[in-house]
């Protein structure tokens, strides 16, 4: 790219989360379902372990038996309880993918700021950087390293994040460009403040809806890139109970015994979607009074 | 279609769809510009060497990665058996006791006239064994692009004509869901639905005899094909609704309807062809991403393409075979990237007139 196309900034309405945009935001049903959907999931990692009825690694009953009073869900490939490991299997992809969204939209957000506040060199790094990005889906990169370096759990975070900073900082960036314009800005510069403060006092509250709603996107992406490598085999490790290894563990059996697949199936689905549907629903906060509006 | 406004064309809408792609912004903003033949092709230059660039970065990441690999390579290759005396054979061989910038450039060489020597696991040389892996994902990829992108545009399409009607709510809902799910739920929904349980009408993973293709097995194909059109609908389906709502509200729609030219022809004659100018780059990118979910959906289906390959050269730590898919990966996203320019170029009339 010769150029920096600044569409992007076209129709992200910029406005800080004010308490009648967090009203709306709530008013919303789809927002509801989000969070409905999120605190399932939560109480379940909270509390889950604690309702377990049995041990997540032993052997009670032969491989794949079908639900019974003992065994609300069934057994899994080992005999073991399926109730059990999936009450028991949320934390990993929960903390894994909170912390990579975190860590990418962390960097994103500070390099899409001063690229678009001071623009120039930081500028066409980014974008390079998300071309890249872009070229080599998460999972590839991923896959990449995680065959050189052996399978870690900290290392995929680390990875999954940086994969989003870029993405992250182009749009950051976007918006930061026209944020910048304004006359607040202009004004600030004017009595002579420094650089860190504008961009901390006058930048970064305009900033925080899109930076919300790509962290809810990021979460997304990384519940999607995490729990699929664990379906692959190439997160989570065995015996540890986890939702996407499940679902690798007991997809041999899912003609006789689909409860070991459908279980952390669901959980994952819920959890995913409860972030699209909440960044989606402060997305659409945001843009309602903007010129056009949110058709 | 001289008077076309340039918004209509400029406009890349980036609604809150989950997607990489969402900060993506087309080049329409850069063609408008410029518009003599010779910057036309200019600009396809500058693009090509863009990708050239994106490529060369990528092959950096990639030599880094090999680089990361704890111990000695030659060693890996060899086994844990081997002696002393072969294993410094080999280093030499290899030139692993060369400098840095020299063992890359040689890698650079290799990969540049698709040489990416042997796979450490099979001894075969990488783009022989690799060649009909690449065309199995190729067909699979073609195929679901083939349903996939004519029905998510007319999809995209009824949804804007009739935006915020029904059809239109459900078919967002749906897209907001979907587009958060990942490949596998898809796939696995689809698998226990229809192989499992009360319609076992389709076979659950793709059954062939090593050396034949998957496509002589058609009935195989169905949920693997089904689960990609699936997940790749969403973001298409958005761009198009958006980039149509965004021309339907522009100035000189509103003119044609004060004309009282009958809606269908504005929307066939008028509005259609600006909107869907964006859908070019929208459906290159959907392709792209269908690339990478290609890896679980191979996974889940039993399909002998690229994305299975990599998942096992990754659990044998077979680096020739590693570098050369992620290589193929990558070029596949640029050579996309760059026929959508060029198609993107050759359909805006602004640029064709002129």
């Amino acid at each position: 790219m010769t150029a920096i196309p600044d569409t992007s900034t076209a129709s992200v309405f910029i406005a800080p989360p004010t308490r009648s945009r967090v009203r709306r935001w709530l008013a919303d049903t789809r927002t509801i379902i989000g969070l409905g959907f999120l605190a399932v999931v939560l109480l379940i990692v909270a509390f889950g372990p604690l309702l377990a009825p049995h041990s997540i690694t032993e052997f009670l009953a032969p491989p794949f038996s079908p639900p019974s009073a003992e065994f609300l869900l069934g057994t899994d490939y080992m005999g073991q309880d399926v109730l059990s490991r999936t009450l028991n299997g949320g934390w990993t992809v929960v903390w894994m993918s909170a912390t990579s969204a975190t860590l990418g939209v962390a960097v994103g957000a500070v390099l899409g700021m001063l690229a678009g506040y001071s623009r120039g060199f930081l500028d066409e790094v980014i974008m390079r950087l998300s071309d890249v990005a872009l070229a080599l889906p998460t999972m590839v990169l991923t896959l990449l390293f995680v065959a050189m370096l052996g399978r870690s759990l900290p290392l995929i975070v680390l990875l999954i994040g940086l994969a989003h900073a870029p993405s992250v900082a182009r749009v950051v960036r976007g918006v930061t460009v026209d944020v910048a314009g304004r006359e607040f800005v202009e004004s600030a510069q004017a009595i002579g403040a420094g650089r860190l403060r504008i961009l901390l006092r006058q930048i970064l509250p305009n900033v925080t809806g899109p930076i919300m709603v790509e962290y809810g996107l990021r979460t997304v992406w990384s519940v999607v890139a995490i729990a699929s490598l664990s379906v692959i085999g190439q997160g989570v490790a065995p015996p540890q109970a986890d939702w996407g290894l499940m679902v690798n563990e007991n997809r041999v059996g899912i003609t006789v015994q689909p409860w070991g697949v459908i279980a952390p199936l669901l959980l994952i689905a819920m959890f995913a979607v409860a972030m699209n549907l909440l960044a989606e629903g402060v997305d659409r906060a945001l843009q309602v009074g903007r010129e056009g509006g949110n058709q | 279609m001289n008077a076309t406004p340039q918004a209509a064309v400029a406009k890349t809408e980036t609604t809150a769809a989950a997607g990489d792609a969402r900060s993506m912004t087309g080049p329409t903003t850069l063609t408008a510009q410029r518009s003599s033949l010779w910057s036309r092709y200019g600009w396809i230059l500058g693009r090509l060497a863009s990708g050239v660039l994106t490529l060369f970065l990528v092959s950096i990441i990639i030599f880094a990665a090999t680089m990361l690999l704890p111990g000695d390579i030659a060693r890996i290759i060899l086994g844990r058996d081997a002696t002393q005396a072969s294993i410094e054979a080999l280093t030499i061989e290899l030139g692993l006791d060369q400098p840095l910038i020299v063992q890359y450039l040689d890698w650079l060489r290799g990969a540049v006239t698709l040489d990416f020597g042997n796979s450490l696991v099979s001894r075969a040389v990488v783009t022989d064994a690799m060649l009909p892996r690449l065309l199995n994902t190729l067909g699979l990829v073609g195929m679901v692009s083939l349903v996939s992108i004519p029905l998510a545009l007319a999809i995209g399409v009824s949804g804007a004509i009739r935006a915020d009607r029904h059809w239109d709510r459900f078919v967002n809902g749906a897209s907001i869901v979907i587009a958060a799910l990942p490949e596998f739920v898809i796939g696995l929904l689809l698998t226990i639905l229809l192989a499992t349980g009360l319609m076992r009408v389709l076979p659950a993973v793709v059954i062939v005899p090593p050396g034949a293709s998957p496509f002589s097995a058609p009935l195989t194909l169905v949920l693997p094909v089904a689960t990609l059109v699936i997940v790749s609908l969403p973001y298409l389906i958005r761009q198009t609704r958006a980039s149509l709502i965004d021309t339907l509200t522009s100035e000189y729609i509103t003119m044609a309807e004060l004309k009282g030219l009958p809606e269908r022809i504005i929307v066939i004659r008028h509005a259609l062809r600006n909107s869907l100018i964006p859908s070019i780059h929208a459906s290159a990118l959907t392709v792209a991403f269908m690339i990478g979910g290609t890896i679980i959906i191979e996974y889940l289906f039993n399909f002998p393409g690229m994305g299975l390959a990599l998942i096992e050269a990754v659990a044998t730590r077979d680096l020739p075979v590693i570098q050369f898919i992620v290589m193929i990966f990558a070029a596949g996203y640029v050579i996309l990237n760059l026929i959508a320019d060029i198609l993107t170029v050759f359909v805006t009339p602004k640029l064709r007139t002129r």
